[in-house]
């Protein structure tokens, strides 16, 4: 995180009310103590967040003192420029990729941090520390820069940018076991609690505003917990019990999905994910 | 928990994707939606087994080719260790991503194939671990099951490669029978072996001694960041590469050489009473100093090399190649400066680890260069330290990453000496205290008046069995004879005593050149005419050679005698043996002879006795005014 503040001129850090975001926050606040984090805060704001993700994501900008920077997808497609996905049950991470690159162009952003970590899906595995992106936001995994010990090289041209993943190498667990090793706050979503929900291709899917029910489905009441946050449209909960960062950590090392086996999205084909990352996503 | 680092490296269908597939699954470290998508897409693509290797194959491109094509990381842990692999692919574009892959490991595992046996492959990848300071080498030959799990085909294997690692230094290397498909070896022992008794490939992963290599004697705190929340405090952030720091400890800051002791040692938790390697810190110092991003901060009594001339081995990482001369940045710690390549020494075949002189570096070659810099970097050997000796030079059109290097050393350099020897040879006699190098007591053109006549390094070079030694000895009994100080130094001779540690690898053969080199410079000062023979056959060795002494005092004989002669005289009976194999690097039959392209003399010794050869050298010695005072 130094290296982005001391190779970049208006680095920012997007925030996607996830843990891993959350953590992210919490890193720099260690590696610039005690300075305040010279990065914005970006936020994404699909208009199918969780009421919970908003709440904690004002508290944090409150107390750090950081600024923020909203870009909101509602808006891309009030004011005509985007479409919403016809069908039941639209996805807006399509969406999102340009309300992104908006965003970072409406805050001149060289660089952005992400939380994004190799262990996630496949398509990760291969990305870089700093990973260079073309004036179109563009990623391109055939030609990456080699990197090599801990040097890296954030030289770019006028208008290109870097994607940043200073959690590359941690795994779930880590972030799992640091979050209950550094005492982080995160938001209620992550312990079980009681809610509604609906089964949909194997993806247990919240009631909310965003999600419609099919014909022939009904909402039912079980305790569950999200091991990611996202979307609410896409991001499914676990059916689970786990109360306490404790009991996460036991249930994580005893997990046998992955945390993005809940996320809908990355199910449409098998190369999903880096699809939307050369395009630009996360 | 400890965490190792290791990479794997191996070629197309050694099985390495599957051998990582493997210590996933049998580690449990494999989700059940990730294997139920890699069931289905064994099942589509008409297989008839769940393919492991679609686990780790990660990007479409790859999984179309069946091929990996770049830098995977892979997470795993067990009860006793957490690992992340580097995943490399094998074949021969991807040289780059191998060197990659292994910067930041501790531990390579070197993939064969027990059906191929050791291909140059498993070769290329012995020798970028080793390049790269990776401590051990964990060889696993592949495939058992496919050559019935015999015990005489490993051991075959394992001599082949243990021929081949000696050339490389590898502190640490182990060998493996395993079947990654099967599984035998991986995590669990094999019954199908029950001949091997060693550990199996999880279990040496878990207890190989990992962080000895770290270095916590030499403090080396590269500046990255300075935090000033406030005109009251000034912290300056980094992560310690090397050795430890405490406060009130005395420090240097480079490069101003200006001195100061640390006030505190900062984190975000508060302060600490000591950070030592890996810790990422704030130092505030006690007085203010003018102390940015590059500069170093050390301690006054343990010094990295500060130069700015380095000597260094380089991968060629880019698609468009090197062009000496061009300026490209350097960057190293957290130091960036504007360099150039200003000689190309050689470039290794890194399948025969032969040396060849080159004009540029295209990507993936590797070899040795020296770097002329704008600013001077402090740095140590990287096998001293990884952390302050590797570097990268980056295009400044492109902003690619173009090149990953190794520093050797400083430069002592070869042409700056050659130039300082040449002046103070011609230092005029009046005493001036200023143009006298306070080394030599008595200047060399003060000895060369005593003797009468010029000092030279004449040269032999030639194959084994050509006819250097002979013509030599005749050529000195001439000289001497004709009242000139002579000296020769003789392979065998100097083999016997000096050089009797050194063996005829490549890397022996050129350290044997560089002391011969070095004596040979030294009898020089004495003002001899040094009579040298040596096959030397490497240009670059006998170039270094030559750039000991100043210019127009090297004469390098090229002793021609074709190699059916030199055999056919075979007058110590070495051709004979190493056509049997008995001798593993002979010049001209199993090791390279480069033919000198500038030899001042070129004795060609077919038609022609051995007394007419001495006499065409002595002539043109002679003819070059080495047997008097008078310039020509």
């Amino acid at each position: 995180m130094r290296e982005v503040a001391a190779q970049f001129e208006r680095p920012v850090l997007l925030f996607s009310g996830g843990k891993d975001s959350i953590l992210m926050v919490h890193l720099a606040k260690k590696a610039f103590a005690p300075a305040r984090i010279p990065f914005t805060l970006v936020h994404v704001d699909t208009g199918h967040n969780f009421a919970e993700t908003l709440e904690f994501r004002d508290r944090l900008v409150e107390e750090t003192q950081v600024q923020l920077h909203v870009g909101s997808v509602q808006e891309s497609i009030d004011s005509g420029r985007q479409k919403e996905e016809p069908g039941p049950n639209p996805s807006r991470n399509r969406l999102q990729i340009m309300v992104l690159l908006e965003a970072l162009a409406d805050v001149k952003a060289d660089a952005a941090l992400g939380g994004g970590r190799r262990d996630e899906e496949k398509a990760r595995a291969k990305e870089r520390f700093f990973s260079h992106r073309d004036r179109f936001g563009q990623w391109d995994p055939k030609n990456q820069r080699p990197e090599l010990w801990n040097i890296f090289n954030g030289r770019k041209a006028m208008g290109e940018h870097f994607r940043v993943f200073p959690l590359s190498n941690w795994t779930e667990m880590d972030v799992w076991q640091y979050i209950q090793a550094e005492n982080v706050d995160i938001p209620s979503l992550y312990f079980a609690h009681t809610r509604n929900v609906v089964e949909r291709d194997g993806v247990l899917l919240a009631e909310s505003d965003v999600n419609d029910l099919l014909p022939g489905e009904e909402w039912s009441e079980m305790v569950v917990r999200f091991r990611t946050i996202g979307d609410a449209s896409c991001t499914g909960a676990t059916v689970s019990g786990a109360a306490s960062l404790d009991d996460i950590i036991a249930e994580v090392a005893a997990s046998r999905v992955t945390e993005r086996g809940g996320r809908h999205d990355d199910k449409h084909s098998e190369a999903a994910m880096e699809d939307r990352k050369k395009q630009g996503y996360f | 928990m400890d965490l190792l680092r290791f990479s794997t490296a191996g070629s197309v269908d050694d099985g390495k994707s599957t051998l990582i597939g493997r210590l996933l699954y049998d580690t449990k470290s494999i989700f059940q939606d990730q294997l139920d998508a890699v069931e289905e897409a064994s099942t589509r693509r008409g297989e008839g087994y769940v393919n492991l290797a679609l686990l780790t194959d990660g990007l479409r491109a790859e999984r179309e080719q069946n091929i990996t094509i770049d830098v995977a990381y892979r997470y795993f842990a067990t009860p006793k260790r957490k690992f992340i692999i580097a995943d490399t692919p094998g074949h021969v574009q991807y040289t780059r991503n191998m060197v990659t892959g292994a910067s930041t490991a501790e531990l390579a595992i070197v993939l064969i194939d027990a059906r191929n046996g050791v291909l140059t492959q498993s070769k290329r990848h012995g020798f970028i671990a080793s390049l790269l300071g990776i401590p051990h080498i964990l060889v696993a030959v592949n495939k058992m099951d496919l050559v019935d799990w015999s015990e005489e085909r490993y051991d075959e294997i394992v001599r082949e490669y243990t021929d081949f690692a000696a050339k490389l230094g590898v502190e640490d290397m182990t060998f493996i029978p395993i079947s990654a498909l099967l599984g035998d070896n991986v995590v669990d022992e094999s019954e199908n072996m029950p001949w091997y008794h060693g550990s199996t490939l999880l279990h040496h992963l878990e207890h190989v001694n990992v962080g000895a290599h770290r270095n916590l004697v030499d403090f080396r705190f590269p500046v990255q960041y300075v935090i000033r929340p406030d005109q009251d405090y000034r912290g300056y952030a980094g992560r310690v590469s090397s050795g430890t720091i405490r406060p009130g400890e005395e420090i240097m800051v480079l490069p101003s050489g200006k001195r100061t002791t640390v006030a505190s040692v900062d984190t975000h938790g508060g302060p600490v009473d000591e950070a030592v390697a890996g810790d990422s810190v704030a130092i505030a110092t006690t007085e203010e100093l003018d102390i940015s991003r590059g500069d170093m901060i050390v301690r006054p009594l343990n010094l990295p090399m500060v130069e700015s001339e380095v000597d260094a081995t380089i991968c060629w990482t880019a698609d468009e190649p090197m062009e000496p001369g061009k300026q490209y940045w350097l960057r190293q710690t957290t130091r960036e400066v504007k360099a150039f390549i200003s000689r190309l020494v050689y470039r290794i075949d890194v399948d025969t680890l032969h040396r060849e002189t080159v004009d540029s570096f295209q990507l993936n070659d590797i070899g040795r260069v020296q770097i002329q810099t704008a600013l001077p970097v402090f740095f140590d050997r990287y096998e001293m330290n990884r952390e302050t000796g590797g570097f990268i030079l980056v295009d400044p059109h492109s902003n690619n990453t173009v090149a990953a290097g190794m520093i050797r050393g400083a430069v002592r350099s070869a042409e700056d000496l050659a130039t300082q020897l040449q002046e103070d040879a011609e230092a005029p006699q009046t005493t001036s205290p200023d143009v006298v190098w306070e080394g030599w007591n008595v200047p060399l053109p003060q000895r060369e008046a005593r003797n009468k006549h010029k000092a030279a390094v004449v040269w032999f070079t030639g194959l084994s069995g050509s006819g250097k030694t002979s013509i030599a000895r005749g050529v000195e009994r001439e000289l001497f004879g004709g009242g000139l100080q002579t000296m020769l130094l003789d392979g065998d001779q100097v083999r016997h005593g000096l050089n009797g540690d050194l063996g005829f690898s490549p890397e022996d053969r050129t350290e044997n050149i560089r002391r011969v080199g070095e004596v040979a410079a030294l009898f020089f000062r004495q003002a001899n005419v040094v009579l040298c023979t040596f096959i030397s056959p490497f240009q670059a060795d006998r170039d270094a050679a030559r750039a000991l002494v100043p210019k127009g005092r090297f004469f390098e004989v090229f002793v021609d005698t074709p190699l059916e002669e030199c055999e056919k005289r075979d007058t110590k009976g070495l051709y004979a043996r190493a056509r049997k194999g008995e001798i593993a690097h002979m010049t001209g039959i199993s090791s390279p002879y480069e033919t000198p392209g500038n030899a001042e003399i070129h004795v060609e010794t077919t038609g022609q006795t051995l007394e007419e050869s001495v006499a065409a050298v002595v002539g043109a010695l002679r003819a070059a005014g080495i047997g008097s005072l008078e310039a020509q």
